[in-house]
């Protein structure tokens, strides 16, 4: 890891327990309620800054490209319409000749500028589109909670696909030439259950 | 030793799984019709069908289409008799050819799933495969026609 990464995440722990303590602070002085709840308070500001802090990962291209607002997956780091006018098909699956699989095997293919690839590589169905494209951290967090638009998740269900399927998984190994997410893996699994322990609370 | 199944044949090949499927097609088996372009998936000559989709063979390790089905443009009917290659023939579609494979397996995929293709299907399906020598009016045309070409079979 190189040194300014280790050194901002050092700095985002840092930022993370000092505003949960000045909460706590903040809320038994403030009200003078009892420390319990103001605890309980605090926990649940905590969670919901971790979400703003996952929110980061949602919003980079790994995951946004095929989470896009539109009908077309999107692709690279600055996430432009994918080449070759594909199209999110019936399924989700692609269109024609153009479906996902018939370029994107299992796993990446080696070398820059090559497709990608991942078990079930796919968009979410049409019917079930669960965009994050020009969500706020507030919209999608509330899309992440309601099982009408989740895909019928419940909360536990969201935890597990985030720290199990394989294809966001692949966001953390997406081959030469694509950034990772901004945070690692296990971070980011760990500050969803931060929120998802906390009651799930969502940014306004 | 991987065990294929080309254009209804059975073949027994001695290659490394992770050789790419358009190689061992045409090196190992000497179908030439299916053609190299750009090697990563983004000009569609290599297309075949595995399981009946238009795969990039460029980028298909051989291992994916082992023991299934895999049609090639020789394969495509005995006799060129398919409506599509009656329809590419009537209306001379390619100019050198060398895309022509790889767009006839990319359209064979769009008539099945819809036989009256509109012109934004046929975008929609066709957008990946590219040719440098600028035949799409006739691409397009023939595709219409190989639609009327397969109703015309319908009726009979």
């Amino acid at each position: 890891m190189q040194r300014h990464e280790v050194k901002r995440r050092r700095r985002w722990r840092w930022v993370t327990a000092a505003s949960l303590a000045l909460a706590v602070a903040a809320v038994v002085a403030g009200t003078g309620e009892e420390p319990a709840r103001a605890a309980a308070r605090a926990e649940e500001a905590g969670a919901r800054a971790a979400f703003g802090a996952a929110y980061a990962v949602f919003m980079h291209p790994r995951c946004l490209n095929c989470h896009p607002a539109g009908e077309q997956p999107l692709q690279g780091d600055d996430s432009r319409p994918h080449a070759q006018n594909v199209q999110r098909g019936r399924t989700g699956n692609g269109k024609y000749a153009l479906k996902c699989s018939n370029c994107h095997q299992t796993a990446n293919v080696a070398g820059r500028h090559m497709p990608p690839g991942a078990p079930n590589w796919h968009l979410p169905p049409p019917g079930m589109p669960m965009v994050f494209e020009g969500k706020t951290a507030g919209e999608l967090c509330r899309q992440f909670k309601d099982p009408a638009e989740n895909g019928g998740k419940t909360i536990a269900g969201v935890i597990h696909h985030i720290e199990e399927d394989p294809l966001v998984l692949w966001g953390w190994s997406p081959g030469e030439g694509r950034t990772p997410p901004p945070l690692s893996r296990a971070e980011f699994v760990a500050k969803m259950k931060q929120w998802a322990d906390g009651g799930a609370p969502c940014p306004e | 030793m991987i065990t294929l199944q080309v254009n209804g044949r059975k073949y027994d090949v001695d290659v490394d799984p992770s050789t790419p499927l358009l190689w061992v097609l045409r090196d190992t088996l000497g179908l030439t019709g299916t053609k190299y372009g750009c090697g990563m998936a983004q000009c569609g000559a290599c297309t075949v069908h595995l399981e009946g989709e238009a795969v990039r063979s460029c980028v298909t390790p051989v291992s994916r289409a082992a023991g299934k089905k895999i049609t090639t443009i020789e394969g495509l009917s005995a006799n060129l008799s398919h409506p599509l290659q009656r329809a590419w023939i009537e209306i001379d579609v390619p100019q050198c050819g060398y895309c022509q494979s790889g767009q006839i397996m990319a359209a064979a995929v769009l008539l099945r799933e819809n036989a009256r293709p509109t012109d934004t299907d046929i975008d929609d399906a066709m957008a990946g495969n590219i040719c440098r020598c600028g035949t799409y009016p006739r691409i397009r045309r023939a595709i219409h026609r190989a639609a009327e070409l397969l109703a015309e079979r319908g009726r009979r």
